[in-house]
């Protein structure tokens, strides 16, 4: 009893050996960075981190292709290193001693990266699967451009501005006329009323008024 | 009799003519004319590949013996015939045709403004976070970069793609980009806006545009100086290095640099002088001015070096980083095993273990002298080398900000003495009416220039760009300078024009002045033109451009000029120049044809102190 429950616990790590190795079929490698993510709050990488790792990987096949077969169990681990990188492998648990393609494995850790990156609190550089490329997020385009907003802001000031000078410019160069008109109308009047050498007004007051002082001078006139 | 009768226009004191509203306005202007892009992108540069502070030698000899004569004979002119420079040059001989000097003011105006149009649109996209030259866009299917972003920079594909999208080929004129268009508008409106009345409007502006770059500067200065690897660079400009003032052509740039940077022969000096009062020290004024434009252009190498020397040190350091994850990642090494400061005893320890493995990873070198050597200068400073260590600096928004402001306010106080010496002599040729407002004449000159200007937004706009700057504001210069040195000097006479400067300065002309301005500056003028027409010639007219299908795309594909181009650059250089003899045959012939004895000498009323006591009645 006890030897066959040996011979099977060796056939089954054998048949897990060969699975999981570097480069097998349907295997991938991982990378992770905790410590350029993280800085000083960094994890250690220990049997726990990896227990985590193969139920999000267990998760994530599940939800793909929802059929609640792949069990913890199914996922195994080779070759951790020091830097923190190792393979991995999906095994079939209705077919004996195979794994799943490595098709379905990519696609169901393109699905659910986002949730497999945040258990780990990494990001897609620093928890990288190696040959699985991940969909790069559009950048945020608002829906007008910022710098076209900036740019009628800056052109609504220029234009006020301009407007501003020129009318200003016209205002002064309308009151110089005025002002010219008025000092010329002035001068006019000025001159007009010297030019008789006697004020209009005088004149107006004077008008079919007898000079007495020609009209009672009579001796100036010799009488025929 | 009333007593509301004001003094007639007899009375000669007053003119028509503006004035400023004080001394400072009228030095700030020409320092904000002389001060300009020039200073912050090449004068460092020149300092860089000329053997750092060893450049200083040759800088400050060509300013002593070129620089400062000719700007004081600008400043004296002008305030002495009280004119333009078509005005001026008439004034000295009607055989000086002085439409050679106002012909490159429109012409560098033209281009100019445009480069402060590429300022603009990076100011106005400088309000965006992530600041839009940092990352590079998606391509279609959204499953990598851009191509042309990824296999040059994200810096570069902005500023030739998204700025200028520009074209293989020069004669490839590509279509107009709206964007640049409605930047121009801007730009010529703000333009207009400042130069709306002449001096009295940029003279108001001027407090803000002249000032503020100093401010901005100063403030890189600090910034940069805290930012690491900024010692590395000021280390590396400032280093003497006597061995390269043996090469002549050092010298030549030194002259070159000295006489571009000092705006000279623009004819915007003389008109900015004529609207002086006649007593003003002009001498003092020449001095002060070019010891300035000197002094900035130091103050700016040292932020500019801080910076570049900040930028080659991350480029390092991202050198070293992605050499130490390959070298991690292909030994699965625990991480931060290899640091920077251990990487070569890590590198030798494992080339000696494993060399093939260490040769496989195809390492690439890192030098920071490599990195520091990577000198640029134009508009490569300003839009991608610089705009490239701002990414780097936390806050980058502000930074970018603060920095394409300052260019701005650089380059605008600079087309403030440009549309000068276009507005001043059309002013006074009297174009327009005398009813007409001064507003509708800078109007004019403004709508014109921006309509002319908009052949430069097309796609291969940046290389009829350079052309005009290579060939349209060297050459004439020169022959200008050269000839406004000789008519003065020989054809007005040196003896009268002393003269004049002694009634102007109060003092008498040193002797100094005579010296040069009889034998130095015209000798050094001549030796410059044609040490620089010679270099020109050595080698056929080619430029570098921007090809994505080039083989060794990142890198400029160099190509020659077409022969239509050529000709265009020909024409270009010599039209300016062409004017004085051609205004000289004219005249001539005028002459001839009244059968009067051709004089070359102007009748004695012309001279300072004629012009200003037998006041003519303004015509202005």
């Amino acid at each position: 009893m006890l030897r066959a429950l040996l011979l099977i616990l060796s056939v089954v790590a054998i048949a897990h050996a060969e699975l999981c190795k570097p480069d097998a079929q349907n295997a991938f490698k991982v990378r992770i960075s905790i410590k350029t993510a993280l800085g000083d709050n960094a994890y250690a990488w220990d049997a726990n981190e990896e227990y985590l790792f193969k139920a999000m990987v267990a998760f994530a096949m599940r939800r793909y292709s929802s059929k609640s077969t792949t069990q913890i169990s199914n996922v195994l681990l080779c070759n951790v290193t020091d830097r923190v990188s190792f393979w991995f492998v999906v095994t079939d648990s209705s077919k004996n001693v195979t794994t799943v393609p490595g098709s379905e494995v990519e696609a169901a850790i393109r699905m659910n990266r986002n949730r497999i990156n945040n258990a780990f609190l990494l990001s897609d550089k620093t928890l990288q699967f190696l040959k699985i490329t991940s969909t790069l997020s559009p950048p945020v385009e608002p829906s007008t451009p910022v710098w076209l907003i900036v740019f009628g802001v800056v052109l609504c000031l220029i234009v006020a501005g301009i407007v501003f000078l020129i009318v200003s410019g016209i205002q002064k160069h309308k009151k110089k006329n005025k002002e010219s008109t008025e000092r010329e109308n002035l001068e006019e009047k000025v001159e007009v009323t010297l030019e008789n050498g006697i004020p209009c007004e005088a004149l107006d007051l004077k008008a079919g008024h007898i000079n007495g002082v020609f009209a009672a001078d009579d001796d100036r006139f010799t009488s025929l | 009799m009333p007593q509301d009768l004001s003094a007639t226009p007899e009375t000669p004191k007053e003119d028509d003519r503006p004035k400023w509203d004080n001394k400072f306005q009228y030095i700030l202007s020409c320092i904000g004319f002389a001060v300009g892009l020039g200073n912050v992108w090449r004068f460092p540069y020149l300092c860089q590949i000329h053997g750092g502070g060893a450049f200083l030698i040759p800088y400050f000899i060509a300013l002593v013996f070129e620089g400062i004569p000719l700007l004081h004979l600008e400043l004296a002119l002008g305030q002495c015939l009280r004119k333009g420079s078509i005005g001026a040059w008439n004034t000295i001989s009607p055989y000086l045709g002085g439409v050679g000097s106002w012909m490159v003011s429109i012409l560098v105006s033209l281009f100019y403004n445009t480069v402060l149009t590429w300022v603009m649109w990076y100011l106005i996209n400088s309000f965006q976070e992530p600041l839009p030259w940092s990352v590079c866009p998606l391509n279609e299917n959204r499953t990598g970069f851009n191509e042309e972003c990824y296999e040059s920079t994200a810096v570069n594909y902005f500023w030739y793609r998204k700025t200028l999208n520009i074209t293989p080929d020069i004669a490839e004129s590509g279509t107009f980009q709206w964007w640049l268009i409605l930047c121009l508008a801007a730009c010529w409106a703000i333009v207009y806006l400042c130069t709306i009345r002449g001096i009295e409007s940029t003279g108001k502006a001027i407090y803000v545009t002249a000032i503020f770059p100093y401010l901005v500067l100063t403030i890189f200065l600090i910034q940069g100086l805290t930012l690491p690897g900024a010692t590395e660079g000021l280390i590396y400009l400032f280093t003497p290095n006597l061995n390269t003032l043996k090469n002549p052509r050092v010298w030549l740039d030194a002259a070159t640099q000295i006489f571009f940077s000092l705006s000279l022969a623009f004819g915007g000096l003389i008109a900015f002088a004529s609207y002086n009062p006649a007593k003003n020290d002009c001498e003092k004024d020449a001095v002060t001015v070019a010891i300035v434009n000197s002094m900035t252009s130091l103050y700016a190498s040292i932020p500019v070096f801080s910076v570049l020397g900040f930028k080659a040190t991350t480029a390092y350091w991202d050198c070293l980083d992605r050499n130490i994850i390959n070298i991690i990642n292909e030994f699965d090494l625990p991480e931060e095993s290899i640091m920077r400061q251990n990487y070569t005893s890590w590198i030798s320890f494992l080339n000696s273990s494993y060399p093939e493995k260490i040769a496989g990873l195809k390492l690439k070198s890192c030098d920071l002298q490599e990195f520091l050597d990577q000198s640029v200068s134009g508009t490569g400073l300003a839009f991608i080398v610089f705009t490239q260590a701002i990414i780097l600096m936390p806050g980058s928004q502000a930074w970018a900000i603060l920095f394409f402001i300052m260019l701005f306010s650089l380059g605008l106080s600079s087309m403030f003495g440009n549309i000068e010496g276009v507005f001043t002599p059309l002013l006074e040729l009297q174009i327009l009416p005398k009813s007409a407002p001064k507003e509708l004449l800078s109007g004019i000159i403004c709508l014109i220039s921006f309509l002319i200007a908009l052949c430069f937004t097309l796609g291969s706009g940046s290389y009829w760009i350079d052309i005009f700057d290579r060939y349209a504001a060297s050459v004439p210069l020169l022959v200008i300078a050269f000839f406004e040195v000789i008519g003065v000097v020989y054809i007005y006479k040196i003896k009268r024009f002393s003269e004049d400067v002694e009634w102007m300065t109060g003092r008498k002309l040193s002797l100094f002045w005579q010296i040069t301005w009889r034998f130095i500056s015209p000798l050094l003028l001549l030796i410059v033109f044609m040490a620089f027409v010679t270099l020109q010639m050595q080698k056929p007219p080619s430029y570098t451009a921007w090809n994505p299908n080039y083989e060794g795309f990142p890198m400029k594909e160099e190509k020659v000029y077409p022969p239509w181009v050529q000709a265009i650059c020909v024409l270009l250089a010599a039209l300016p120049c062409v004017c004085v003899p051609l205004v000289a045959l004219f005249h001539l012939a005028k002459q001839k044809r009244r059968s009067k004895e051709p004089s070359l000498v102007p009748p004695e009323l012309s001279s300072c102190q004629g012009a200003n006591s037998n006041f003519p009645h303004p015509k202005e």
